[in-house]
């Protein structure tokens, strides 16, 4: 596959107040960790996330309407899906 | 806010998400007592809680093996009337001894390779995420199943109780 841009902010970089690694893990690992990696966010953090699992492309959009946060980057590049979320206010 | 005591919290109102409206509802049917039936309502689950959703799962009939503490342990994959084996295994090879352990060690071997949790660990997964495990009564009572043999946490209920928690369920699935 190549590399792409899958939302928006194609110019931002963005810096991640906390990486998580979840690369070699399976639906529905990958997402329940970073459910509980929002868990430890403030409002406002961004999370960066690192995926193998080829579903993830379709999971993370999907858990950022589900939970109401900003994805502010989803890139795929070698096999490997990048993500930066931002935890909105509740 | 709760306006009065309820059971299993079917009609009462619901914690919202922060976001001006109710969390959303998964309310699933564990009707299969196989280990390959056993993970797709604890997947749901898990993902579903991730979301943010509230879940319920009604364990029942051989579904509730899944909540039994020694069976959950030793759940089977059957190779007899299962076209989807990897490598075709005709059925008159499948009623051999052997072949079920055989079928059943391949998937243990798969989700362990995957870094996915066994059943009991999916379970305790559920569990921490808050995930509601209904024990139906009826089956409790019909297989002779104690609650002392249900994994802690699981809800004894009846069928009265679930529907109450379902309708109002944004899915609802049968598995």
């Amino acid at each position: 596959m190549t590399d792409r841009i899958v939302d928006v902010a194609r110019a931002v970089a963005p810096t991640a107040d906390l990486e998580l690694d979840c690369k070699g893990l399976l639906c529905p690992l990958p997402v329940y960790r970073t459910a509980q990696a929002l868990n430890r966010l403030a409002a406002g953090q961004v999370l960066r996330v690192e995926c193998t699992d080829p579903g993830s492309l379709a999971d993370f959009p999907a858990l950022a309407r589900q939970r109401r946060l900003t994805l502010i980057s989803a890139t795929e590049q070698g096999g490997v899906q990048v993500f930066h979320l931002r935890k909105e206010a509740e | 806010m709760k306006t009065e005591a309820r059971g299993h919290g079917g009609t009462e109102a619901r914690e919202g998400n922060g976001n001006g409206d109710r969390r959303r509802r998964l309310a699933l049917v564990a009707s299969k007592g196989s280990l390959d039936g056993a993970y797709p309502p604890l997947i749901l689950a898990a993902t579903a809680a991730s979301l943010g959703w509230e879940v319920g799962i009604f364990f029942t009939f051989y579904g509730l093996d899944i909540l039994h503490k020694k069976r959950h342990k030793k759940l089977k994959v059957a190779p007899v009337g299962n076209p989807a084996m990897p490598v075709p295994v005709p059925n008159i090879v499948g009623v051999l001894p052997g072949m079920t352990a055989a079928a059943t060690a391949m998937m243990k071997g798969w989700m362990k390779r995957s870094n996915l949790p066994d059943v009991p660990g999916f379970l305790e997964l559920a569990r921490e995420s808050g995930v509601k495990l209904y024990a139906c009564s009826t089956t409790m009572g019909v297989m002779g199943i104690k609650e002392k043999d249900l994994v802690p946490g699981a809800d004894i209920a009846g069928a009265t109780a679930f529907l109450d928690f379902a309708a109002d369920a944004d899915v609802s699935l049968f598995i």
